[in-house]
């Protein structure tokens, strides 16, 4: 038992230092997902369902999926952004 | 502020609470001991009120309190978020054209998983007083199942089937809720969110008194708080242009 918690523990701790060392947001959104699942592995060795519940819906789902969404939306933003310079220098010119 | 200055205050800080955490947590019952003085008070208690999740027992029974508080935390957060995402006036939303265009692979898992995870989220929701899960857990598989809508490549398909005002209501009428069965444990039993149901037989669904209502209620309030967050930040992403100026 104690050997399976040191396991998941240093699964959790190599997954948690992916996700900060991602470069790019949407290669974090990614990476975090996989570090839920992560913890989840390790809430189940601890023997909390429950809490391995939750993280499975929110850790692995819900969140990375709000953080992408929220990437490509500024993303949206940003190309429309320059479009509109793009345009006002061509109508300088 | 320069980068050597932000580092010295981030190293006084993380200092301060890293010697703090272990100073509060040197007198912890150590890891995998048998000595676990919470477990021998709330192990009995959850079986005295007929309860076999013991978690549950503690988070609808026990300190169902604090669970009233989490679920206040949740729906101020997701009427926030909703505020914050609503389309401004700069913006305007548009019908979104349905763009089909998914693997088939992904549609058959898609179309295959929806049920299930919906029954599954519903089983988890209806046991929570017996089984691992409860409330929140459930209520997030719900949710999330929903979703699986999108995924499937359909998003005409998720709005049609997820009208979001229902959900809205769900949202607010799940938190009320809460508050009224723990006015009537008040009225009965003399303390806020009293267990004031008769406990039933150990291990069946309806035992646990109120918490398995307490349970389900979350379940619904969850549901609704989910969808709502969510179907904000898909409003903003698919449905919301900024105007053209």
């Amino acid at each position: 038992m104690t050997v399976l918690v040191a396991v998941a523990l240093t699964v959790v701790a190599l997954a948690g230092t992916a996700v900060v060392l991602a470069d790019a947001p949407e290669r974090q959104a990614v990476t975090l997902a996989v570090f839920g699942v992560t913890l989840v592995v390790l809430f189940v060795v601890l023997q909390a369902p429950d809490v391995a519940l939750s993280e499975l819906g929110i850790g692995t789902a819900i969140v990375p999926l709000m953080v992408m969404l929220t990437i490509r939306t500024m993303w949206k933003d940003r190309q429309q952004r320059e479009r509109r310079e793009d345009r006002r220098s061509e109508g300088d010119a | 502020m320069t980068r050597p200055a932000r580092l010295i205050i981030f190293l006084l800080g993380g200092g301060v609470v890293a010697v703090a955490f272990v100073l509060a947590t040197l007198d912890l019952p150590h890891f995998g001991s048998d000595h676990h003085p919470y477990r021998d008070l709330s192990v009995p208690a959850a079986v005295q009120h007929g309860t076999a999740n013991v978690v549950s027992a503690v988070n609808f029974d026990q300190r169902a309190i604090d669970t009233f508080g989490e679920e206040s935390i949740l729906i101020a957060s997701v009427v926030g978020a909703a505020a914050l995402l609503r389309p401004s006036r700069e913006e305007t939303e548009r019908r979104v054209p349905d763009l089909g265009r998914t693997l088939e692979s992904t549609r058959l898992i898609g179309y295959v998983l929806l049920p299930i995870t919906l029954v599954l989220g519903m089983d988890v929701v209806a046991h929570g007083g017996t089984t691992p899960g409860g409330g929140f857990q459930g209520g997030v598989i719900l949710a999330t199942g929903l979703h699986l809508l999108y995924v499937v490549g359909s998003y005409p398909a998720l709005d049609r089937l997820r009208p979001v005002v229902p959900f809205e209501i769900a949202d607010g009428a799940g938190a009320a809720s809460f508050a009224v069965v723990g006015l009537i444990g008040l009225g009965s039993t003399g303390a806020f969110l009293g267990n004031f149901l008769p406990f039933g037989q150990f291990g069946q669904i309806l035992s646990t008194g109120t918490v398995q209502v307490l349970s389900g209620v979350v379940g619904v309030e969850v549901v609704g708080g989910m969808v709502v967050l969510l179907s904000s930040f898909f409003e903003q992403e698919i449905a919301v242009r900024p105007e053209d100026r």
